[in-house]
């Protein structure tokens, strides 16, 4: 009979397992802010493989892309997009920024993959962050960035081009849509912002 | 021999509090079986998409339900939900945090509600929204058979409910009853899929915009496939015009659960 009552039990909390899990406040320093990408809980994997939380990033201006390696349309642009920006960053700020692309294929897009992409394309210093998550998880992402996606057929997604740029708090600062445009004004956002941490 | 043993009430009472428990949460699905479809929108070479089987609520989640998961998630009532989630506008029209006001009925659609707030509550459900193509699936669908989308009257049908003001206010359950047993996929309220944001009508995709060239480029008359395009074309559009954010009043949500 005890067991039958640990297994109500159980099924009871079960039911409401939803309530528990209620955003916990992050220690570090300040709490995350109402419109931070921080309060996502979801969690991703790096190049290297080691499992991480976004706010991980946290104190950290990120630059953010989607992408997935296999792209061999817009991607390419968008990646040496990304590389250009960081070219031009000045040197006195470079420590308080993260380069982080996050990939729409995360069924292609092993840790390993994502590694040897980075590797590749010269995206290997402690910048550049290269992240995968479930599919449930990209999706989601994917909303906040405002970033639509689409798988058209095995290997190809049609995507937006969109680098945006988010403060050391994870508040989007700015957006930059297109391929191959002009990058002075996000290069300048992520400056100012990463001047506001040194 | 009437003294029933302590344990077995305790016992009854246990499985009342999971019965009800269970009813409150529990919204009545019907099971939709697998089969294939051509989307009226976003395929290059008119492919069938494979539907795997799949469970969905057969009306979209009401007020009442929606204030009952409020209520147990207080972080998503109107005060306390955070920017990131949901724009100013959620639940704007409801009179307080947990109270939806007099003006709105109980059965009503639950709108004004942000994607990420109506994915939230469909997980709590131990369910998920429906995607795209499982929504398009459902709802091509009228009293009859399984595909009437080059019925004539189905198009007005849709059509004229596009039309039609202020149909958010009604009760679930009033339209008609399709094929599956699935009632208000038109007539009642635009709903959230959970992957809205997969549509490209920008030109960002060349393979997208088919459609278009059918609609905009097509013969002079006027013929039941056009309105079918048409009717897509809206719900397609609208889609693409949101962002997960957004909460605007003639949308609302069902969920959905992949068979066991």
């Amino acid at each position: 009979m005890k067991k039958v009552f640990l297994g109500l039990f159980v099924i009871l909390l079960v039911l409401q397992s939803c309530n528990s899990n209620k955003n916990t406040p992050n220690n570090a320093n300040k709490p995350i802010s109402e419109l931070s990408i921080y309060n996502l809980p979801s969690k991703w994997t790096n190049q290297n493989g080691e499992n991480i939380e976004m706010k991980e990033l946290k104190g950290k201006v990120l630059v953010m892309v989607m992408i997935y390696t296999s792209c061999k349309a817009a991607c390419p642009r968008l990646v040496a997009d990304m590389r250009n920006i960081e070219e031009h960053l000045p040197e006195n700020i470079k420590n308080n920024v993260k380069l982080v692309l996050v990939s729409i294929d995360p069924v292609v897009d092993t840790p390993k993959r994502l590694k040897s992409f980075a590797i590749e394309n010269k995206m290997d210093s402690e910048q550049w962050v290269f992240l995968r998550s479930t599919e449930e998880n990209t999706r989601e992402f994917a909303a906040v960035l405002a970033v639509n996606y689409k798988k058209i057929a095995p290997l190809e997604f049609s995507h937006s081009n969109i680098i945006s740029v988010f403060n050391a708090d994870g508040e989007l600062a700015y957006q930059q849509e297109g391929l191959g445009v002009n990058s002075d004004q996000t290069i300048q956002k992520i400056t100012e912002e990463a001047q506001k941490i040194n | 021999m009437f003294a029933i043993p302590k344990t077995k009430i305790i016992l009854l009472l246990f499985s009342l509090l999971i019965a009800t428990s269970m009813l409150a949460q529990d919204a009545k699905m019907v099971s939709i079986k697998r089969g294939t479809y051509v989307p009226l929108y976003g395929t290059t070479d008119k492919k069938a998409v494979a539907i795997q089987g799949f469970n969905i609520d057969v009306y979209p989640v009401t007020n009442a339900q929606f204030v009952a998961f409020l209520k147990k998630n207080p972080e998503y009532s109107r005060s306390k939900i955070k920017g990131l989630f949901a724009e100013k506008s959620y639940l704007a029209h409801w009179e307080s945090d947990f109270n939806y006001g007099k003006n709105n009925l109980s059965n009503a659609p639950a709108t004004n509600v942000s994607w990420f707030v109506a994915k939230k509550y469909c997980e709590c459900q131990g369910k998920r929204l429906p995607t795209m193509d499982e929504w398009e699936y459902v709802a091509m669908a009228d009293e009859k058979r399984i595909d009437a989308r080059t019925k004539e009257s189905f198009n007005h049908y849709i059509l004229a409910w596009y039309e039609k003001p202020k149909t958010y206010a009604n009760t679930v359950g009033d339209t008609f009853k399709n094929y599956w047993g699935v009632y208000d996929m038109h007539g009642l309220v635009w709903e959230w899929t959970s992957d809205f944001n997969s549509i490209f009508l920008s030109g960002e995709s060349r393979k997208d915009k088919d459609t278009d060239k059918n609609l905009f480029c097509g013969s002079g008359s006027i013929n039941a496939t056009d309105l079918m395009n048409y009717a897509a074309f809206m719900r397609y559009g609208f889609r693409a015009s949101l962002k997960a954010k957004y909460t605007t009043r003639n949308l609302g949500f069902r969920c959905a659960k992949d068979l066991k």
